[in-house]
């Protein structure tokens, strides 16, 4: 994986300040039918390939983030804040 | 051509050379009864089980690879059965009692030792929860026994007893646990099933599934379309991308867990140490090695390699544990993906597609569980209903909202 990510507020920061939380899913909403939350909680698309996941940026802003990694060549492609992304869809 | 110690005897007298290759390498024929995606322990096992308990043998099975090329070649050969769960327990007991019969059964020399597992506790509360597993498992029928400080002290006295962080206190010993050496099991049953008349098609990768009227009818794969009665995938970390062929969605993510192995030594460690707390693992090849581990990385991947981070993590806990490991070298490392599930517990169920079948998700447990998933896979194949002791590893377990946790983690793949 790269060994430095680039944080929207800190810049250049190594890959060790960061705490990978999974899948950059978007939350239902609370009163959505029930298949769509088991498929929120449970179904992953678990792909081979670029994949969205939610970064804490633990030793340097605090923020959430959205890292666009890709799962075979562990390339980090992208990283923007999860804050700036609709809480509830769906 | 049968191996034994006079075939040994005899080879030798004329300079070795009557050895045949253990198994052929055959052409894929057009149509199977059976076809498994998945040339790895689970696959070829499931291959040898539904030839020898069922008297299915127009089988294929399909390895992208060559045999031994995937996940149960790159494990830490551990086997042991002490499950808390009763949805788990009887099936890894199932599996160490073919483990113990398995090289007379495959005429193959897997190395099976029952060296011993421990399990170390630190506190109060893990000691407490250790009594816990082991009196479940003795409830199952299953060997345990708790041990107390000077117990593990008198097995273990390398151990830093005192450490500051997670002295030890104690441990749950499960004698009839051990290693397995991992590429013979992938080759024994490679040949007892290719023996039986089971196709082992290698280099042959599955692009796509094929279904006609809601079934089935075939796979196309880099060799071709090839056909089949029933479909039973057994892709480990690739279940996924090869379910998504048949429009299936998995309750599974893919990560990558690591592995270790050290400059031989002189015998040292005469069991499976298992430092929980610390993410730490370690046991000793009969080459020498020391074989270890951790935890998996914690982010998907499917690259079979991890990042250094985890490998600083693993060595910093041994040598915690085993100050004495300070200044050994390690040789070699490598990643494997692990199907983690939502739960931690494997799959082996049939699917919402009535001819196609699922073993999957056997996150970081996979090895250990080879003989018995093979012979309770090919049990569904054949019969169409689960084997008793797999009755809990269905798919739909966590619609229902019977997830077999044994970790209690809930539906973090990352954590379990």
């Amino acid at each position: 994986m790269a060994s430095l990510i680039s944080c929207p507020h800190c810049g250049i920061r190594p890959k060790e300040e960061y705490a990978i939380k999974g899948a950059a899913l978007p939350r239902p909403a609370p009163d959505a039918p029930r298949s769509v939350w088991f498929d929120h909680v449970f179904l992953r698309d678990n792909p081979r390939g670029p994949y969205e996941e939610y970064w804490h940026h633990a030793g340097g802003c605090r923020r959430w983030l959205i890292v666009t990694r890709d799962t075979a060549t562990h390339e980090v492609l992208a990283c923007r804040d999860a804050g700036a992304e609709p809480a509830v869809t769906a | 051509m049968r191996y034994s110690a006079l075939s040994i005897f005899l080879n030798g007298l004329r300079g070795n050379t009557g050895w045949t290759s253990a198994w052929h390498f055959p052409e894929p024929r057009p149509h199977y009864d059976v076809i498994i995606v998945g040339g790895g322990g689970h696959g070829l096992a499931t291959a040898y089980y539904l030839a020898r308990e069922h008297g299915i043998t127009n089988v294929a099975v399909l390895e992208k690879g060559y045999v031994g090329s995937g996940n149960v070649g790159r494990n830490t050969t551990i086997i042991r059965s002490n499950y808390l769960l009763p949805g788990n327990n009887p099936f890894y007991e199932l599996s160490l009692k073919l483990w113990e019969g398995l090289e007379k059964d495959l005429n193959y020399n897997a190395m099976v030792s029952q060296r011993g597992v421990i399990n170390l506790s630190h506190n109060d509360s893990q000691y407490a929860a250790q009594m816990r597993r082991g009196n479940a498992m003795r409830l199952h029928g299953v060997d345990a026994e708790l041990l107390d400080r000077e117990q593990v002290r008198s097995m273990l006295p390398y151990l830093d007893f005192d450490n500051a962080r997670f002295p030890v206190l104690g441990g749950l010993l499960q004698r009839r646990g051990g290693t397995v050496r991992h590429d013979a099991v992938a080759w024994g049953y490679a040949r007892a099933a290719d023996q039986r008349g089971v196709d082992v098609v290698q280099n042959c990768e599955v692009t796509g599934i094929r279904r006609e009227n809601g079934r089935v009818v075939g796979v196309e794969t880099t060799r071709g379309f090839i056909g089949c009665g029933k479909l039973a995938l057994a892709a480990a970390g690739n279940s996924s991308r090869v379910a998504a062929m048949a429009d299936l969605k998995l309750p599974i993510e893919s990560h990558v867990l690591q592995a270790f192995v050290s400059e031989g030594l002189k015998p040292f460690i005469d069991c499976v140490v298992i430092f929980g707390a610390g993410h730490f693992y370690v046991s000793q090849s009969d080459k020498g090695g020391l074989v270890f581990g951790g935890d998996i990385d914690g982010y998907n991947s499917y690259a079979q390699r991890g990042n250094l981070a985890t490998v600083e993590h693993v060595a910093e806990a041994g040598v915690a544990l085993i100050p004495a490991l300070s200044r050994v070298r390690v040789l070699r490392s490598w990643g494997g993906i692990m199907d983690m599930t939502m739960d931690g517990s494997p799959i082996i169920d049939r699917t919402p597609i009535d001819n196609l079948y699922l073993n999957a998700g056997w996150c970081y447990g996979g090895f250990k569980a080879t003989p018995a998933s093979g012979y309770c896979f090919a049990h569904l194949i054949a019969r169409g209903e689960p084997h008793p002791t797999t009755r809990e590893m269905r798919l739909d377990r966590f619609e229902r909202g019977y997830a077999i946790d044994e970790r209690g983690l809930g539906a973090q793949p990352n954590l379990h």
